[in-house]
């Protein structure tokens, strides 16, 4: 079983700013968040990094790893509410 | 293109969420990453974290292969998305990059209807080439 699985709700990261981080368990120092500049469109949009559920596993998820496709994020309130 | 839902909720609340009611909801279950935003962090850099709530709000992003926001939409919680726009939203800007800006999809456009092709020419005489009635 991978450590990832058996820990508890893993924060979210961002925004980060480095060029690259290999492996993504603990927050490290490195990727440093500094400070906060809201998204806005036409610019860059904000790299970070989650956990993620996806198709029966659990995985964590960066922006990044999808550049050069386009990508759609949709924020929601909750799961189980009912919009 | 790739779609990442996002909420506060934990990895484990989205799997069963999505075994219970969303694989009910959708053939074949949700084929996308649910990504948890706990701390609501994320939703605080894209500016739809409510703090009040400790939610992210209905916030919706598209963005480019560059890495570029192009879009957003953002609607208080009571109120669902259309995902026709979305899609609507996704080829026209696809086609714009695809013509790399020499086409501009004017209001109203769908897949079939006319582009506008910019440029100094067109100023002033939008008219000759468009007019609502021709999409709405």
């Amino acid at each position: 079983m991978s450590e990832e699985a058996m820990s508890c709700v893993q924060t979210a990261r961002g925004p980060l700013v480095s060029s690259e981080s290999p492996s993504a368990d603990q927050p490290q120092a490195q990727p440093q968040e500094v400070q906060m500049e809201v998204a806005r469109v036409g610019k860059e949009a904000p790299d970070f990094e989650a956990s993620a559920y996806h198709e029966g596993g659990f995985k964590n998820v960066k922006l990044s790893d999808y550049r050069g496709q386009w990508v759609v994020v949709c924020f929601y309130p909750g799961d189980f509410t009912f919009v | 293109m790739e779609f990442l839902s996002i909420s506060t909720d934990s990895r484990f609340t989205h799997k069963i969420w999505e075994a219970e009611e969303l694989s009910k909801m959708v053939e074949g279950g949700i084929p996308y990453p649910m990504l948890s935003d706990a701390g609501g962090k994320i939703g605080r850099l894209y500016g739809v974290y409510d703090e009040a709530g400790g939610v992210d709000i209905r916030g919706r992003f598209i963005i480019d292969p560059d890495g570029i926001i192009q879009a957003m939409e953002v609607l208080t919680p009571p109120v669902g998305r259309n995902v026709s726009e979305l899609v609507r939203q996704l080829q026209a800007f696809q086609l714009v990059r695809k013509t790399k800006g020499a086409e501009a999809t004017p209001s109203g456009w769908r897949p079939g209807t006319p582009t506008l092709k910019v440029g100094p020419d067109l100023v002033g005489k939008v008219w000759t080439v468009w007019k609502p009635d021709m999409v709405y």
